[in-house]
């Protein structure tokens, strides 16, 4: 292939790498009982929750971290770890009530970023809720979506405003001792989204939010609740970066939503966290939960992820299909380049009647990347009817990467009808060149390439997104031609 | 790893007092291998349930029964026992062993060409040769899994087949594996070791065959290893006892432009495991794994299969099927890797699977691991039912419920059986299928 070429498309730098300097409100690094009560006093918690904390806290100190994944990294030192960062803005008795208040360096992040959190400026149809380190800074268009019932706020705003559904909830897609991550997120998390649309309403615009890691030596574990009641429909979108460093940083979140009867959650994620450099220095090490239960009939949870940053990711968004006639989806792009590890996937468990699944995931795997797919297909006993269609394709550049292919099925109904299929595929030479032949440098021939490699991921986002996941595979891709 | 358990200790005394006994005893290089895997054995134990590779299979009922190695006591079968199982036409070198003997008696060994050899591994093991030590074990390495290493450990018998480069073994061998009536209680492990040199050609035929309703233990290890250009066909047949135990281990090895076909034939048997891998080590290599598993009442059946491309060009080619009825569990899983330097690698692997009871299960999963770009490979797996519309087709044209139902599963399972190049085996196996198949007309729909 031809590798001076490639070599140069692989090659952009990481943009949203920069970091603000902005005093810090933080807890001591570490995790004890006492710094979860910190986190919770500083948020001013009700007992609940500190309870549902050190709850979590205790079952995470039985476990031990997992290492089935095929990923490669060194243990992580959870006691060197700063578990709550805020912006000290955010942690004074005077607290921005609006946006006229909040500090203009953060504003100037985000805008930075492309996330104007001013409304006017803002796309028309979004609304956005910008978490910054442990905080959540602005939230738009709350007013707007409040007149038709719908909540939208950031997670600590939901403990004060409407602990009754944060109570419901919060824990049983994703239980405190589901998992060893879980389990740390759900002992110390922050902050994060919260959404519940009503019965029968179908939320006007994307809700989206903008996750900034900022601080050094801080992990984020953010936790995310999105509750569809009866009939209701929501499309939600979220964000990820943070600065360039040559330590990897810890996110560990937690993902919940819950689809009532006939309703719709579409969850589309771009995740960008800082992979590292080229010799693999740094990153974030992305070890995530995400979870949604279509507990009612008739519901539908459709997941789309394009995963281009992280140094490490183990991530597998799934579906309990509880519901009868519930639909779960997910589509996935996975891209590692450089010493980018991923191990990413999904899991869709069929227990209702006339349950169906998708699922389609594409890996893009370049230099030294390692990108797995690890799914599961579960259909119970009494699940009838069942119906899955997983395709996952790879595409590699070069022979010192690898990807891999873990699909696991487990069918214990016999009127199940699953179908697994993968392939693998390269950019061929000959299409190098009869796209040169064209005109068209090699650095947009491999995107243009690759985009139609993960089309039909990206034709499940949302418009604004899908231009936004196109430009950052032809970044996160730069100089992996070779 | 695992503590040393009971079952271990047990397998360790059984070693321990058979020592001096064991074919090829007498022979250093056999003793100290035995020595040396057992010393593994040891150290390695039974697969446990965290044991990602034994996940969907429990080991605890062989666990549970300490197996006695094989006595030598008669067996009291005859020729005509056999006679249904042997196939006289085409003419096959046969030999016999029962409850984990050679029996020569039973076996026939037709001419051979120069240089050819086809002998009970006791035998070989016994006169120590050379030119099997340079192969037993190597394929099959016993460091590897623990069944591979407790097989070196106390194996009693098994063949040896050898082809020179350029000879050719006209006549298919056939292995035929028998469990008396009076084998209850006791494990087996068999070793079979087929070396095809340049050019040469081997086809095998293993079956496996138990009588009588004893509960006994086999645990078979075959290595295979053909040279450049070389070309070895196996024929496994499983037809075990029902209480029946029985792990088997294929290794295969191929040089530059070599072919090898498996075909794996499980039937029968309480618990099976197969695990059929082959590495494919230099250019241009075939292979081509054909599998049909058919499960029923409580029957547990799991296949895993490897296929290691290790070298550019080669080739592989993977069908296996499972027909789940009854309380029966299948398990599959495949998984082809792609090394760094096998560019150019074709491979294409497919399980499919037919789930016809409400107690059946079955956990398929296909695995790619590639590390090379120029390569092209696939994998599918499928999970699903009979053909609704196929079976209104057949119903229309005036077939039963259960005869549309058989013929059908029947047309599932052929597309194995088709593959099966000698016509009396291929023969067989169809009436052996039309006999599993559900004979009453009160099955459930």
């Amino acid at each position: 292939m031809a590798s001076s070429q490639l070599e140069e498309v692989l090659n952009k730098g990481y943009e949203p790498g920069f970091y603000t300097d902005i005093e810090a409100d933080a807890v001591p690094p570490g995790l004890n009982e006492d710094i979860i009560r910190m986190i919770s006093e500083k948020k001013e918690e009700p007992e609940f929750m500190l309870e549902w904390r050190l709850k979590a806290y205790r079952q995470w100190k039985e476990m031990t971290e997992p290492r089935w994944a095929n990923i490669r990294h060194p243990y992580i030192d959870f006691q060197d770890i700063v578990y709550y960062s805020a912006p000290k803005s955010f942690s004074d008795e005077d607290r921005p009530e609006s946006l006229d208040e909040v500090d203009p360096k953060l504003l100037e992040t985000y805008e930075k970023l492309g996330i104007p959190l001013e409304e006017q400026k803002a796309l028309a149809g979004v609304a956005v809720d910008a978490v910054f380190d442990s905080v959540s800074v602005a939230t738009t268009y709350k007013e707007k979506l409040a007149e038709q019932g719908i909540i939208f706020c950031s997670f600590s705003e939901a403990v004060h405003e409407c602990p009754e559904l944060v109570e419901k909830y919060l824990g049983t897609v994703v239980p405190p001792g589901d998992n060893f991550f879980a389990s740390l997120n759900s002992a110390v998390f922050s902050d994060g989204s919260f959404v519940y649309v009503p019965k029968g309403v179908k939320c006007p615009m994307e809700l989206s939010t903008y996750f900034r890691i900022n601080a050094a030596d801080t992990g984020q574990f953010e936790r995310t609740l999105i509750i569809a009641d009866e009939g209701a429909q929501v499309s939600y979108l979220e964000g990820c970066t943070a600065p360039a460093r040559s330590e990897n940083q810890l996110h560990a979140a937690v993902v919940e939503l819950v689809a009532e009867e006939g309703a719709e959650i579409r969850y589309s994620t771009v995740q960008n966290w800082y992979p590292g450099d080229e010799d693999g220095r740094g990153g974030i090490y992305n070890l995530v939960t995400k979870r949604g239960e279509c507990r009612g009939n008739d519901s539908k949870i459709s997941w789309t992820q394009v995963e281009t940053g992280s140094a490490i990711t183990m991530k597998y968004p799934s579906v309990v299909l509880r519901g009868d006639r519930s639909v779960g989806e997910f589509y996935s792009v996975a891209v590692t380049n450089n010493y980018q590890q991923a191990d990413t996937g999904t899991k869709m468990t069929h227990l209702g009647r006339d349950t169906k699944s998708t699922i389609i995931s594409k890996g893009v795997s370049a230099r030294y990347g390692q990108n797995s797919y690890r799914g599961l297909v579960q259909v119970g006993k009494n699940a009838e009817n069942a119906r899955n269609y997983t395709q996952c394709d790879s595409m590699l550049m070069g022979d010192t990467c690898g990807a891999h292919t873990f699909p696991y099925i487990e069918a214990k109904n016999p009127t199940a009808q699953l179908e697994h299929e993968a392939s693998t595929a390269k950019i061929g030479e000959d299409q190098l060149f009869y796209l040169a032949q064209r005109g068209i440098n090699p650095e947009d021939a491999v995107s243009m390439i690759v985009s139609g490699f993960c089309k039909e991921v990206f034709q499940e986002l949302p418009m604004e997104f899908a231009v936004e996941a196109q430009n950052l595979l032809g970044v996160s891709l730069e100089g992996s031609v070779g | 790893m695992a503590e040393t358990t009971e079952p271990v200790s047990h397998y360790q005394q059984l070693y321990h007092d058979a020592e001096s006994t064991l074919p090829g005893a007498g022979i250093d290089w056999v003793a100290e291998r035995r020595r040396a895997a057992m010393a593994r054995f040891a150290a390695l134990g039974f697969p446990g349930a965290r044991n990602e590779e034994w996940k969907y299979t429990s080991l605890r009922p062989i666990e549970k029964r300490d197996f006695a190695l094989p006595k030598r006591a008669g067996h009291g079968l005859g020729a005509p026992d056999l006679a249904p199982y042997l196939f006289d036409e085409p003419a096959t070198h046969r030999l016999v062993f029962v409850d984990g003997a050679f029996d020569a008696d039973l076996s026939r060994i037709g001419q051979l060409p120069e240089g050819v050899t086809v002998q009970p591994l006791s035998t070989a093991l016994e006169a120590g040769m050379e030119s099997l030590a340079g192969h037993l074990g190597r394929y099959a390495d016993p460091e590897g899994t623990p069944f591979v290493a407790l097989n070196t450990a106390l194996m009693s018998d098994g063949v040896f087949l050898h082809v020179p480069a350029g000879s050719t073994l006209e006549w298919p061998v056939h292995l035929l594996f028998v469990a008396s009536e009076a084998i209850d209680g006791i494990g087996v492990h068999y070793r079979n070791v087929f070396v095809a040199g340049e050019g040469a050609r081997i086809t095998a035929i293993e079956s496996f065959l138990g009588l009588g309703e004893a509960t006994y233990w086999t645990n078979a290890v075959t290595e295979a290893s053909a040279a450049q250009g070389a070309e070895i066909e196996v024929y496994k047949l499983q037809e075990e006892a029902p209480s029946a135990y029985h792990l088997a281990t294929f290794e295969g090895y191929q040089g530059a432009d070599s072919s090898v076909t498996h075909h794996n034939i499980s039937l029968d048997g309480r618990l099976v495991r197969n695990d059929v891998n082959t590495a494919l080590d230099a250019e241009g290599a075939y292979v081509s794994l054909n599998g049909l598993y058919l499960g029923d009442v409580r029957q547990h059946v799991d296949n895993h299969t490897r296929i290691e491309h290790l070298q550019p060009g080669c080739v592989s080619r993977e069908l296996y099927k499972g027909i789940l009825d009854g309380r029966s569990r299948g398990v599959f899983n495949g998984k082809v890797v792609v090394q760094p330097q096998a560019q150019q690698t074709d491979s294409d692997q497919q399980n499919r699977n037919l789930l016809l009871s409400r107690g059946a299960e079955v956990d398929p999963k296909p695995e790619l691991e590639i590390f090379a770009d120029d390569v092209s490979a696939t994998h599918g797996a499928t999970v699903g039912q009979l053909d609704e519309d196929a079976l209104f087709f057949l119903r229309s044209r005036g077939l039963s419920q259960h005869q549309a139902r058989n013929l059908l599963i029947f047309g599932f399972a052929n597309e194995i059986i088709e593959a099966v190049k000698i016509e009396p085996i291929r023969a067989r196996l169809e009436d052996r299928l039309v006999q599993r198949l559900p004979q009453s007309e009160t099955e459930e729909d």
